[in-house]
């Protein structure tokens, strides 16, 4: 099977230089690209490849790209976002990218770049990910040396400029519109759309926001098209996919498999549940999205196949709920932490998220009270999508949700026994 | 008009824009916190959600926010479903949550738009039980009280302060539901407009600490539709009164003056009505001492001098009513009427009047918002005109903004607007003698005195119109920052020039003039916006009297032997030595509310009304006649200057329509100013307009250590308005709204409901009367301008200068001598000083701070030496302060020697 994101990943030698990437082929679809396709061309094979955006809403990157206004009358300059700012609790799957293979995220910065014309690419990266800051840096030297970064790009004619920008390292900065904001030197608020960034973006110019790991699959299928990234995968969504699994496994990681792998298949890669620990549930998508139980197992990991069980695949990053884990203790880590990441714009997420927060704690404390739940059933409803400004409530609640609808009876007990059971 | 559905009622709607408006349009009730008229929707707050259907079989409907959804045909929306209910009921729950449930002890409480929401949602039970979240509070100055626990975090403040009134001193900080909005430490508010922050705040957080001093809560408050007296503008003000004293001073809504806003010396400047050391008894000179007399008494002594006068000399004022001015001209005769403004700013005010005359059209502020190109010469408008400072920052964005109407964007989608046009400002040109604030939001700045910015106008106008002479003396640089200015004003849809009076110079308005009509050649909407000091300085010189210089003239030569002073300090207007050698030997008649040297120098002192117990007419600086009325009656023996003088003349009016009719005959194109607000027989539903509100209370009580019998409220024969709670507290006209207050909607926010639609007019029509018609009378155009040198020293370039051509630098804070009487106001002026360039203070041997004396013609000034990097050389700027001695600028003088330390 071919792995496009980790071909080059060798965790114990590090990351390829410049030249060891371009040994292993790499930069010959940048090359390829700006020596015989258009912007559109690109454009176009990304489009047929079927690539859904890897940061969690699988929005189709083509037809992403597609709005952005292209041709000599576009504003200027256009921008080229990379979103590195991944804080979604559970999800470690860009780092990998980016500490081990920097090159591979930067040819494909340059060709999606290309693709829509834009001037500028800004890198926003978490505060956290020193080491992938250094590892960036260090590519972007070398590629600026090798003329592959700059004006007159391989002397195509394309000129790019990159930038790394570092975050002051807030959640809310992964929201791209926040990130925008951020980017701006302005709060990390989340911007209302439309008009989308394609059209007033950073700097209220056009620009396109993408995630690390799917800039990641582009080189691949600008070198070796469409139709073979299509065939990486087993359902409709092109390409490969990483997964990612934290918890009580034997070997939690992260790894590339084929798009459409079974929740079963991923745990057995992290080699199944540790000793004295069984399998009671799991978020499969990173910290905002709903729980799914041991019953799932054969579940489909891609962007439609999760929808059925109420769920979805987010981020790919499974995050494991065993048997001697209190799932309401579970819950009221993840609110304390969408408590504290809301920026403060709305009100229900502001002032909602750390009431969801402190009736956690008071269940797991034995303060729990009659009607509790129906408090916390209130919540899940009232920072639905549509009801809050951006998606941070309406995905913190759904853990939520799915907590109450598999696991109802451990909240329950909370109250009926006046305190954790787990922590007897 | 298009129809919308309205829980299956049809409506007409206005297109284009947002459904919360629309709502509050038709009058219904809908929620809201964020959005604010002038500031347009955002989204946060998450209150005025409504449900959506898609159309009439659509059973389940969505959920959007009304403020963010664009009115289009045949929308179809419910209010009174359960799903937005409950939805609107939660996001008051959430607000509440962590509020501190403290209304008792509020100043907001009674008048709370967050109480009003909450009653309305019917959000009645708490069921959040854990602790809640508490606040450090700031001193944030003089003007505002801070409490931030009560917030709610709707954001307007930082949307008004930063966004909307562009100041940086000021924000929201930290995140999650501890975000703060405040300053990153105590210290006063920097911003001339700080004071909208308590009307905007839809809570108690951002409080008027005035009002704090002798607190009182709206609805015992006796209010009355009032115009502000502290500058030119002629903003609408809603003051309110208890127990005789002024408690504070809110905005009136004008759709083409202030809108919802007023700056913070006309919102803090109302004090000196309540000082103690004004003016309240009448008082006759006796063996050299004033003594205090009865009214009657004073009257008499007043008539017998004035009767027995060998030549009357009557200076008028700026700052009193068209009725006074014009009763004291009836008392002494139209031939022996003079302007009680300062002369070298009265010849500024006369020549403003006469462009404004010969046109284009000077537009109102509102229009000035609308503009997308402005120069601005000579003026500091932020201190001298403050609210067309907040106008021109929103005009910088009308250009940029173009761009959103390109895109599709609504321009109500404030954020979306702002993250599309960022930091682009549309053209502005700010040519004045210093830097200004306005500075850093204009394109162009150019920095020379009086004679350099007319030079500037004069070859931007020529640039405009090539008939037009080129200026003597036009350097390069001027001449190519001529040329880009002219350019971007050819192409602007409503380009505006702004001057005024500020520069104390006649050429320069001249200039402005020959620049705007220049410009309506090419572009028929170009319009003039000439600034004034006072509030009455426009309707003083349309009254057309002699120039203050003639009255002391007349008084020294002895043609006069009695001057009857209206509202004026003479001491103020000239050289004290001027005004001494005048006075000497002469008999002296005063009317004023003000303390000051006039005043002791009286033979019989009047006490005046302020214009808080006064009605009247006031004429602002695009000739808009409005009208003031009184808050509550004058006590004691204080009346109305209008009254004392017909009093004193024999005219025994009736009431201020007969004052007005005497008017209109004498003076017809005066005349519309009796339209600016109905008349004293004027009824509604058979009542007078209820100066009290319909909660008032304590009137049984409030004289019960006098009286156990409820006192008749004292008449009003001038007005359609009663110093009562029994009268008509509906919507009535405009100019008669004593204030905004509607069922369910306490706050000022029921101001939607007096609109005929969101940011239209108030029902009823307009308030206040326009009087000037550019081309219809007076004035021939001026075509051209010779500026004199600015250099005051050898030619310009040249590095010994001798001498320094001063020019007046006004402040909000200082400037105006009613509102320096608000010792909230006093605390935030500048002490006395002269604004040098470093070069001259260099040469001069000056440091910052150090003590000089300059010597104006005869005139001696201890100053503080100000070093002003933006000043170019051979210039200097005196800081306009009330109640220091009076100079005459421009002035040349030597460069100051050192003081005593």
């Amino acid at each position: 099977m071919d792995k496009p994101l980790t071909k080059n990943i060798d965790l114990a030698r590090g990351p390829l230089d410049l030249a060891g990437y371009e040994r292993a082929g790499g930069y010959q679809a940048l090359r390829k690209a700006l020596g015989s396709m258009s912007p559109q061309d690109v454009q176009q094979a990304v489009s047929d490849s079927n690539l859904r955006g890897r940061g969690g809403a699988g929005f189709p990157t083509g037809k992403k790209w597609s709005f952005v206004p292209m041709g000599p009358q576009a504003p200027r300059p256009k921008y080229l976002c990379v979103n590195a700012d991944e804080m979604e609790p559970g999800a470690f799957k860009d780092r990998l990218l980016m500490e081990n293979d920097p090159h591979l995220l930067l040819e494909g910065v340059i060709l999606s770049a290309y693709a829509i014309e834009a001037q500028v690419a800004y890198i926003f990266l978490r505060k956290e990910y020193v080491l992938s800051a250094r590892r960036l840096e260090q590519a972007l030297g070398e590629a600026g040396q090798a003329g592959l970064v700059g004006k007159n790009i391989l002397g195509g004619g394309f000129d790019l400029e990159i930038h790394l920008h570092t975050s002051a390292g807030r959640y809310i900065c992964g929201e791209e519109t926040g990130l925008l904001n951020s980017l701006e030197g302005k709060r990390a608020n989340p911007r209302f759309k439309p008009p989308h960034p394609q059209v007033s973006g950073l700097w209220g110019k056009p620009t396109i926001i993408n995630n690390v790991e799917t800039l990641c699959c582009v080189p691949g299928i600008i070198a070796n098209g469409a139709e073979w990234f299509g065939k990486l995968s087993r359902t409709a969504d092109g390409g490969t996919k990483l997964y990612g699994v934290s918890g009580r496994v034997n070997r939690p990681g992260c790894w590339e498999m084929p798009m459409g792998s079974t929740i079963g298949e991923i745990l057995d890669r992290a080699g199944g549940m540790k000793q004295g620990y069984r399998l009671r549930g799991l978020i499969p998508g990173g910290a905002s999205t709903e729980f799914l139980t041991d019953q799932h197992t054969d579940a489909v990991m891609d962007f439609e196949g999760l929808g059925k069980y109420g769920s979805r695949m987010g981020t790919g990053t499974m995050v494991i709920l065993d048997d001697r884990t209190c799932v309401v203790g579970m819950c009221h880590n993840l609110m304390k932490f969408f408590a504290r990441e809301s920026c403060g714009w709305c009100t229900p997420c502001r002032d909602g998220l750390p009431w969801v927060r402190d009736l956690l704690w008071a269940l797991e404390t034995g303060q729990g009270q009659a009607g509790d739940l129906d408090l916390l059933e209130m919540h899940t409803q009232q920072l639905g999508p549509g009801l809050t400004y951006c998606a941070l409530a309406p995905g913190a609640m759904e853990p939520l949700i799915g907590a109450l609808r598999h696991f109802r009876g451990d909240f329950q007990r909370h109250i009926d026994q006046k305190g954790c059971p787990w922590r007897r | 008009m298009i129809t919308i559905y309205v829980d299956n009622q049809a409506y007409q709607a206005k297109a284009g824009g947002n459904l919360l408006e629309a709502v509050l349009s038709l009058g219904l009730n809908l929620p809201y916190f964020c959005w604010h008229p002038a500031m347009g929707s955002v989204g946060a707050c998450r209150q005025c959600a409504v449900t959506l259907y898609k159309d009439e079989q659509d059973t389940q409907g969505k959920i959007v926010m009304a403020c963010m959804t664009p009115v289009k045909e045949g929308l179809r929306i419910s209010l009174q479903d359960r799903q937005s209910r409950d939805f609107r009921a939660r996001v008051i729950e959430w607000l509440m949550a962590n509020h501190p449930h403290d209304c008792p002890v509020c100043d907001e409480g009674g008048e709370c738009h967050l109480q009003d929401m909450t009653v309305m949602t019917a959000h009645d039970y708490r069921r959040y039980r854990f602790a809640k979240r508490t606040f450090a509070n700031q001193d944030l100055g003089p003007f505002v009280n801070h409490e931030l626990n009560r917030c709610i975090a709707c954001y307007r403040c930082v949307r008004f302060y930063n966004d909307y009134a562009g100041a940086r001193d000021f924000s929201v900080l930290g995140c999650h539901n501890t975000v703060y909005f405040g300053r990153s430490q105590s210290g006063p508010l920097e911003s001339e407009f700080s004071g909208n922050l308590v009307e905007v705040c839809p809570t108690g957080v951002f409080t008027d600490k005035t009002l704090k001093e002798h607190y009182t809560r709206k609805w015992d408050l006796q209010t009355a539709p009032s115009i502000c007296v502290h500058c030119g503008l002629g903003c609408n003000t809603i003051p309110g009164e208890r127990y005789g004293t002024l408690r504070r001073v809110q905005a009136r809504y004008h759709s083409q003056v202030n809108g919802y806003f007023l700056c913070d010396r006309g919102r803090y400047g109302y004090e000196f009505v309540n000082r103690p050391e004004r003016p309240r008894t009448a008082m006759i000179r006796r063996d050299g001492q004033l003594a205090a007399a009865s009214a009657e008494a004073a009257l008499a002594a007043a008539r017998e001098l004035v009767g027995s006068a060998r030549g009357l000399a009557g200076v008028g004022s700026p700052r009193a009513s068209l009725e006074s001015n014009f009763a004291l001209r009836q008392l002494v005769g139209a031939e022996n009427f003079y302007s009680g403004q300062a002369p070298w700013l009265d010849d500024c005010v006369r020549e403003a009047l006469r462009q404004l005359q010969i046109g284009p059209a000077t537009p109102s502020l509102r229009q000035v918002e609308q503009c997308d190109a402005a120069v601005v010469l000579g003026e500091d408008v932020t201190n001298f005109a403050p609210m067309l400072d907040l106008a021109i920052r929103q005009a910088v964005r009308v250009e940029p903004m173009e761009l959103a109407r390109q895109l599709k964007i609504d321009l109500w989608l404030d954020g979306p607007v702002r993250e599309l046009i960022q930091d682009r400002r549309g053209p502005l040109l700010i040519a004045s003698p210093a830097a200004t604030k306005l500075d850093e939001i204009a394109r162009w700045t150019y920095r020379s005195g009086p004679a350099g910015v007319v030079r500037l106008a004069l070859a931007t106008a020529r640039e405009l119109d090539a008939s037009l002479p080129v200026p003597d003396g036009l350097d390069e640089p001027t001449a190519r920052l001529a040329k880009e200015v002219a350019a971007a004003l050819a192409k602007a849809k409503s380009p505006l020039v702004v001057s005024g009076c500020g520069c104390g110079s006649v050429e320069l308005i001249q200039a402005a003039g020959v620049l705007a009509r220049a410009l309506a050649k090419v572009n028929s909407a170009a319009r003039l916006s000439l600034t004034v000091p006072d509030c009455n300085s426009l309707g003083l010189a349309m009254l057309g009297g002699k120039n203050f210089r003639q009255a002391l003239e007349a008084l020294r030569l002895g043609r006069a032997d009695t001057a009857v002073v209206l509202e004026s300090d003479l001491w103020d207007l000239a050289p004290t030595d001027a005004v001494e050698s005048a006075l000497a030997g002469k008999r002296l008649v005063v009317l004023d509310h003000l303390p000051g040297r006039t005043v002791q120098r009286a033979d019989v002192l009047l006490p005046a009304g302020t214009f808080a117990e006064a009605d009247g007419t006031l004429v602002n600086n695009e000739g808009r006649a409005q009208r003031f009325f009184q808050v509550f009656p004058p006590q004691g023996d204080i009346r109305q200057s209008w009254r004392w003088l017909g009093d004193l003349a024999g005219r025994n009016w009736p009431n201020l329509d007969a004052v007005l009719a005497e008017l209109s005959s004498a003076l017809p194109d005066l005349a519309p100013a009796t339209g600016a607000a109905p008349q004293a027989n004027f009824r509604i539903e058979g009542l007078k307009v209820a100066r009290q509100s319909h909660r008032y209370s304590g009137r049984t009580a409030i004289t019960a250590d006098v009286t156990v019998h409820e006192p008749k409220p004292p008449d009003d024969p001038d007005t359609p308005l009663t110093f009562s709670m029994e009268g008509f507290d509906g919507i009535p006209p405009a100019a008669l709204v004593p204030r905004f207050w509607s069922p369910g909607w306490n706050s000022q926010s029921a101001l939607t409901r007096f609109q005929q639609e969101v940011n239209g007019p108030l029902r009823g029509g307009p308030a206040g009367v326009r009087l000037i018609n550019p081309g219809s009378s007076g004035g021939t155009a001026v075509s051209a301008v010779s500026g004199e040198s600015d250099q005051a020293g050898p030619q310009a370039g040249r590095l010994c200068y001798q001498k320094l051509l001063v020019v007046p630098a006004w402040h909000i804070y200082g400037s105006e001598a009613q509102s320096m009487q608000s010792p909230a106001l006093a605390g935030r002026a500048p002490r006395p000083y002269l604004g040098l360039s470093p070069a001259d203070a260099a040469q001069a041997g000056l440091q910052a701070d150090q003590r000089i004396t300059a010597q104006f013609d005869g005139q001696s000034l201890s100053l503080e030496a100000r070093i002003l990097p933006s000043l170019p050389r051979g210039l200097a700027v005196l800081g306009m302060l009330a109640g220091q001695p009076a100079v005459q600028l421009p002035a040349i003088i030597d460069p100051p020697p050192k003081g005593a330390p």
